[in-house]
């Protein structure tokens, strides 16, 4: 997995790049799924490269779109489109939106920036994969504030009922929100009960050790999955770590230097 | 209209295997003969509406055609932000069927009756707003849906609705069917009211007053040219609607005369922004709201008699 290192580097150096560059918020919220979406794109969703509107391929959702700087900064990294799109982020006359806009660039299954809206998204493709009798995976992130969201626990309800095998949920679990520790904005725990009694396949990781992530997304099991991946806000920067102001707060040039320093 | 709709679809599923019906759990009695013809292209989601547009959205991105069908509030307003993001700013091809327009479900209350779903519904950029008239309209509609490409809402009536178009007529989407040519007036009419529009014409018929009748099946696109040409006659226009005044058919028929340059005599005929806290029957409540033959015509045979002074 060595190999992945250096593309987690430059993904998180795109990412307080990007929203340096654009004066932009959410840093912390794309630091802390770098592992997570480094090990999806180049590890497990098969996707073509060069076909990504192939009806057969694995189809990736990030509900938490407030992190697109994350998803941008992975898919130029795997290669869905030019690198020079993440100069576009968030300005005038730019490319790519604060939150996803499903037609800005290759590679984006769905649009997301209001919460709530994606795992509804992701079992309808699970549910039509199924009858199309395609071989799609289908792969869910929603973060754990996003679970606060009423319409968040619909397809929790129903995923299971219907028995969809190709259907993964990863939450985030940084443990910060909006307003301060998740825990403490509205308490979620425990979490994980919560989801196996909703007949989920739990799966409890530290969402920054890529092995253990790639292991829970092949863990073989006849349930829709759900992996709570603990994780850090704004990882992979000590002074961003736990903070919730890098919710909000994006780097100024002093900042993202010795961000880089640290990175490398 | 109901009937209409669940059997156009299960012959228009006998040919096309991308067609899914999704219900939160209501259509009991009605739906049946899809779901036991088509069990693998029918889920019953669960009291859930929100996750209904959103697995409809998911399975059109699959290239499905997904109709999702309950009572028209739950499905274009308990979900509406999913209808914004996943299905009209996403472009899905997602077919939203709300059955009970207006006060169709009458003794059920106010929770079940349906007067903004028009205003809201066409504010969506991408959204096709079709309100049909009467069950042939509801059949033609449908059957166009299946290739049509992006979001549309269906706005149906209840049942026991009569056939009012000549079912030789053409039918196309954002074209509005001539049901009666007018020498006196206009009138225009949407969804549910089709009946009551023409029962006006025939009271004013009764009144040696010569009215022609448009049914507007769709609000959008809009067929601003059909009014246009009901202007250029220099004759009354008078809309009539099942729906709040605020948004519906009479301000889409506003706003197309407001640009025009024409100034006609024109009325709105339809819910005044209040709610019904009344108990009673669809007509019961109807009339209470003064949509009605008899209201509706006396109020035009006064208005144009106002205007013959």
């Amino acid at each position: 997995m060595k190999d992945l290192i250096q593309e987690t580097k430059n993904i998180r150096k795109s990412i307080l790049l990007m929203n340096h560059r654009a004066n932009a918020s959410h840093s912390g919220s794309a630091l802390s799924i770098v592992e997570l979406l480094t090990v999806l794109y180049f590890k497990y969703l098969k996707i073509d490269r060069k076909n990504l509107k192939d009806n057969k391929r694995d189809k990736f959702i990030l509900s938490k779109g407030h992190a697109s700087s994350a998803l941008y900064a992975t898919l130029a990294e795997w290669g869905a489109f030019e690198k020079s799109f993440l100069d576009k982020f968030y300005i005038d006359g730019g490319i790519l939106p604060g939150h996803v806009d499903m037609e800005a660039a290759p590679g984006l299954e769905c649009a997301a920036g209001s919460l709530g809206h994606g795992l509804s998204i992701g079992l309808g493709m699970a549910i039509a994969s199924k009858y199309q009798k395609l071989p799609s995976r289908v792969v869910v992130m929603i973060s754990d504030g996003e679970l606060n969201e009423g319409s968040i626990w619909e397809p929790l309800l129903l995923a299971p009922h219907l028995k969809l095998d190709n259907l993964t949920v990863i939450v985030d679990y940084n443990k910060i929100q909006s307003f301060g520790i998740t825990n403490e904005v509205v308490n979620l725990e425990p979490l994980g009960e919560k989801l196996k009694s909703f007949n989920w396949h739990l799966i409890e990781i530290d969402g920054h050790d890529m092995m253990q992530i790639e292991n829970a997304l092949n863990e073989k099991t006849d349930k829709p999955k759900i992996i709570v991946a603990h994780t850090t806000k704004g990882k992979g920067v000590s002074f961003m770590e736990n903070k919730l102001e890098w919710h909000y707060r994006s780097p100024n040039k002093e900042l993202l230097e010795q961000a880089y320093l640290e990175l490398n | 209209m109901r009937k209409t709709f669940i059997n156009t679809l299960v012959e228009l599923a006998r040919k096309d295997e991308r067609i899914f019906l999704i219900t939160p759990d209501i259509g009991y009695s009605v739906l049946e003969v899809f779901m036991n013809e088509f069990p693998h292209r029918s889920l019953n989601v669960g009291v859930a509406e929100q996750n209904a547009i959103g697995i409809a959205a998911g399975m059109a991105l699959n290239g499905l055609i997904p109709y999702v069908y309950t009572i028209n509030p739950f499905v274009c307003m308990r979900p509406f932000e999913q209808i914004r993001v996943d299905v009209a700013y996403m472009n899905t091809n997602v077919r939203i069927v709300g059955v009970g327009a207006g006060f169709s479900y009458g003794s059920a209350g106010a929770t079940h009756h349906s007067i903004e779903d028009i205003a809201i519904m066409r504010a969506l950029p991408n959204m096709t707003v079709v309100c049909p008239g009467d069950p042939w309209e509801v059949s033609e509609a449908l059957k166009a849906s299946v290739d049509y490409k992006g979001p549309m809402f269906f706005r149906l009536g209840k049942q026991g609705e009569p056939v009012i178009n000549n079912p030789k007529s053409k039918f196309k989407i954002g074209k509005a069917n001539k049901i009666r040519t007018g020498k006196d007036l206009h009138i225009i009419s949407t969804s549910n009211t089709l009946e009551i529009a023409n029962n006006v014409c025939e009271i004013l018929k009764t009144k040696k007053i010569n009215a022609g009748l448009l049914s507007m099946h769709t609000i959008k696109p809009f067929d601003n040219k059909a009014v246009i040409d009901l202007l250029k006659t220099k004759k009354p226009i008078f809309t009539i609607e099942e729906h709040n005044i605020i948004g519906g058919l009479g301000s889409a028929v506003s706003e197309v005369i407001a640009e025009s340059g024409f100034n006609p005599l024109f009325k709105r005929f339809g819910v005044n922004d209040k709610y019904s806290h009344y108990v009673g029957s669809h007509d019961f409540i109807r009339a209470k709201f003064g949509i009605t033959k008899e209201n509706i015509s006396k109020n035009i045979l006064k208005l144009i008699g106002k205007k013959l002074k």
